[in-house]
């Protein structure tokens, strides 16, 4: 009996040990994965039917990309509040510039798609460039410049619209970029998918890509080793506005207006998703495919307490939870590391 | 109470260690940092700790100054056994320690860090007056020149260490701890901090000394405890114990000779620069010049801008006035980028805080200054297979322990890291390679590999130029040696004329002649 009990503890002993190694490998995000597949496909019979499961895809698309952009921020040590903005205003410009070219030229409605497209990634983008003049140029804190930004976005998106929905948008913008699926699958993964491949081949396979981790694990080495910090740390905040601003044209798509208060939750979400994924606050260290999944991640919780019928102030709640749950993970991770040290 | 014991363990030194430690042990997952060690310490010595980096001297005095506890053996303080479980309960027993990095809160002043902790308050309000007299009081006592009113971080590294030790005094002082102290300090403040320890010593306070630099253990210990891999080895004599005994209980082989023969075979100017000015100030109108084939030494206090100077030529400092001209070019006000793909490479001084990306690969650190050419990439996009391979080939050459290159670099221990910095002179072809103190930290192994390392870089026609502040290596490694003053070069010498002699005789104020 004795003995029994004597194996099935090391036994246990043996797992637990696992466990802490896996945990220290891959992070806290395969465990929080599996718990809230596992929870939500006991609480509802619809949550593993694929139906669903592509829906949350396509719900988690706008999250993913901004993410992505995210990563590039929090990469270099630094972070951007104002993705949110970004979306808002990209929105609204977008949206004014497609309608009013549809108006102008109602035959060449592709141009008018393209047209506005245009005007939106490049409004969006232009809060980028002050961000990385600000941070690179004037060495301003990345809070506060993108805090600062993050103001002057918002209201001007405001001033343009007086706060009313923009509408006159062709048609077929929302028919095809919003709600049309090629092959069964919604047009806006592929969007996404093509910007992942992209951005993996520059972070992983190009020296540039290896440069934002460079001046995030250590500015001065990097400026020693010829890198043009400067120039690395402007990008990172144009390349975060940008793909920011494809988010949000995406999502003026699917709503069919262009609106200046979608994306306050953004920034929160978005730098959950990289933490939750194990992107490094202090900077030089994260991995893009991760950060997918961490975005996923938070796609999965809302859907699947959509599921569940909880309260959406009640959703904020628990994603705000999650956050900090992330970092004290991360928190004990590192002491584990300590710990192994191998 | 504990001065009233003081005295008398002054009197009976001899007789009763002041502080021990019977078969202390400490283990970690998979490692035992420390295996049984014994170590007495008797009040008014200085007992110093010497072994190569990773030996356990750092884990040992960790251990006595309360911010580690033992696994096994026990310490004995006064000839009690005490439980040491943090620091503040080690600092009331008397035992202080001050670590290589300061525990100082830099934008405090100089009163309030002093205090801090313990600070003097009536009705719950702070006593701001009583403080800065009492702080006062202590800095007069140890005849430390510092305002209490200035704020830490417009302090020198040097005095920010007198704050430090200061510290040490606002209780009643029994054991004090140095690790490495003067690693940072000025000629002068080395010596002020000597005088200091030699007024604790006639106090009775015993004192615990981390150093690698055998001079100091001649000029101040009187008692040597080696130790090796986590193992106490011997504990000998300072005064009569020889310096190749040390090494030999230290590495546990006969290390015959620590500095190579080079053999130099100076070629044409690579580097040439004139009456060079920073816009900062820190190099005044310097002038130097560095052949393919040799090895130039630049000696210099602290703060003498003989570091400054490089980084200027490299492109990582602004210059005023001046010119650089580097393989017949001039290349004055040139970027950093430009530099290194012309060929030149400044290897900075802190590994920490200037040279590797801790949490990265050594791979990535290895890679860093290279990745724009081949093998590394070509121009666009990284083959991470000529990466990884190229990273091996190089441990294997320096001899990287463990021999694992994508194992995060704080993981490695500070010779190694160093080994992961140099290799980044080999990633390219390189003309001119600029080793600014590549010795600091590291033991006498590693150090010995590292000047094996320079000599062969040298002898294959590279131009090194070596900047130290330990006066032995530009004693055996140079050919031609400048001696800078207060952004000034003082002097060139060259061959038979750079002795000791006559490199410190320009190390200060030139007489007026």
């Amino acid at each position: 009996m004795a003995s029994q009990t004597d194996a099935a503890a090391k036994e246990t002993k043996g797992f637990v040990i696992v466990l802490k190694r896996l945990f220290v490998r891959l992070g806290i995000l395969p465990f929080l994965l599996a718990i809230a597949v596992i929870v939500f496909a006991l609480i509802s019979d619809n949550f593993l039917t694929g139906r669903n499961l592509m829906n949350v895809m396509r719900q988690s698309v706008y999250l993913t990309i901004v993410s992505l952009g995210q990563m590039f921020a929090l990469l270099t040590g630094g972070f951007d509040l104002s993705v949110g903005t970004v979306l808002a205003l990209t929105s609204v410009v977008g949206a004014l510039t497609m309608a009013s070219a549809y108006a102008a030229m109602p035959d060449a409605v592709w141009l008018a798609i393209l047209l506005g497209c245009l005007a939106g990634v490049a409004a969006g983008s232009l809060i980028g460039v002050c961000n990385g003049i600000g941070v690179a140029v004037f060495n301003v804190s990345p809070f506060m410049m993108s805090l600062g930004m993050a103001s002057i976005g918002f209201g001007v998106a405001l001033y343009l619209t007086g706060g009313v929905p923009v509408y006159g948008m062709p048609q077929e913008f929302g028919d095809s970029f919003g709600f049309g699926t090629l092959l069964g699958i919604p047009t806006p993964l592929y969007v996404a998918a093509v910007i992942l491949v992209a951005l993996y081949l520059f972070l992983n396979w190009t020296p540039f890509g290896r440069y934002f981790y460079a001046v995030g694990g250590n500015i001065k080495a990097a400026g020693l080793s010829g890198i043009n910090t400067r120039l690395t740390l402007f990008w990172t905040y144009v390349l975060c506005a940008m793909l920011a601003a494809i988010s949000g044209m995406l999502l003026t798509a699917r709503l069919d207006t262009g609106e200046a208060n979608i994306g306050a939750s953004m920034p929160l979400e978005s730098i959950a998703a990289c933490v939750i994924a194990g992107v490094s606050l202090r900077g030089g260290v994260g991995r893009l495919e991760n950060v997918v999944l961490g975005a996923l991640f938070i796609g999965i919780v809302q859907n699947g307490m959509n599921l569940a019928r909880i309260e959406s102030y009640l959703q904020t709640v628990v994603l705000g939870a999650l956050l900090i749950l992330a970092v004290i993970a991360d928190q004990i991770r590192l002491r584990f590391v300590a710990s192994l040290k191998d | 109470m504990p001065s009233l014991h003081l005295e008398e363990d002054a009197r009976n030194g001899d007789a009763r260690p002041l502080l021990e430690t019977l078969k202390i042990s400490k283990d970690y997952p998979g490692v035992k940092a420390l295996d049984d060690v014994d170590f007495e310490l008797r009040a008014g010595e200085v007992h110093v700790l010497f072994g190569e980096n990773g030996a356990g001297k750092s884990t040992l005095i960790s251990l006595i100054a309360g911010a580690n506890t033992p696994s096994g053996g026990e310490i004995r303080f006064n000839g009690n056994a005490v439980r040491l479980s943090s620091v503040h309960q080690a600092r009331s027993l008397g035992i202080s320690a001050v670590f290589q990095e300061f525990s100082l809160i830099p934008q405090m002043t100089v009163a309030e860090n002093l205090f801090l902790g313990a600070e003097q308050t009536r009705f719950g309000f702070l006593q701001k007056g009583v403080l800065r007299d009492r702080a006062q009081e202590v800095l007069n006592d140890l005849d430390f020149q510092l305002s209490p009113g200035r704020r830490v971080d417009h302090l020198t590294r040097a005095e920010q260490q007198m704050v430090e030790i200061a510290k040490a005094f606002r209780s009643d002082l029994s054991v004090l701890i140095l690790d490495e102290p003067t690693a940072s300090l000025t000629n002068h403040e080395t010596e002020q901090l000597f005088r200091l320890i030699g007024r604790l010593k006639e106090q009775g306070v015993g004192i615990i000394y981390i150093t690698h630099r055998m001079a100091e253990i001649r000029q101040i210990g009187d008692r040597i405890t080696v130790l090796r891999d986590g193992r106490f080895i011997d504990t000998v004599d300072a005064g009569t114990t020889s310096e190749d005994k040390l090494v030999r209980l230290m590495t546990g082989r006969v290390v015959g000779q620590i500095f190579p023969d080079v053999s130099y075979a100076p070629g044409e100017v690579i580097l040439q620069v004139e009456d060079l000015h920073t816009s900062e100030g820190s190099v005044r109108g310097a002038s130097a010049s560095v052949r393919r084939g040799e090895i130039v030494g630049f000696a210099g206090l602290v703060g003498s801008g003989k570091s400054k100077f490089a980084q200027a030529c490299f492109g990582a400092r602004r210059l005023s006035a001046g010119s650089v001209t580097f393989k017949g070019t001039d290349v004055t006000g040139a970027t950093t980028q430009s530099m290194l793909d012309s060929g030149f490479l400044y290897l900075p001084s802190d590994r920490r805080t200037d040279g590797l990306m801790m949490m990265r690969s050594a791979r990535e650190n290895m890679s860093l200054a290279s990745l724009t050419t081949r093998p590394f990439s070509n121009g666009w996009v990284l083959d991470k297979r000529a990466e990884t391979r190229t990273a091996g080939d190089l441990a294997d050459r320096l001899n990287l322990s463990p021999k694992r290159v994508e194992r995060a670099v704080e993981h490695f221990s500070g010779g190694n890291q160093q080994k992961v910095m140099l290799a980044r002179s080999l990633t390219r072809d390189f003309d001119l390679i600029v080793f600014d103190e590549p010795t600091v930290g590291v033991d006498v192994g590693t150090r010995a590999a590292i000047y094996a390392f320079i000599a062969e870089l040298c002898e294959g026609g590279a131009a090194v130029l070596l900047i130290s502040s330990d006066l032995p290596e530009i004693l055996h490694l140079s050919n031609r040696a400048y001696v800078f003053y207060r952004g000034r070069i003082q002097a060139e010498l060259a061959g038979n004329e750079i002795t000791e002699a006559n490199v410190l005789s320009h190390f200060f104020e030139r007489e007026a002649a």
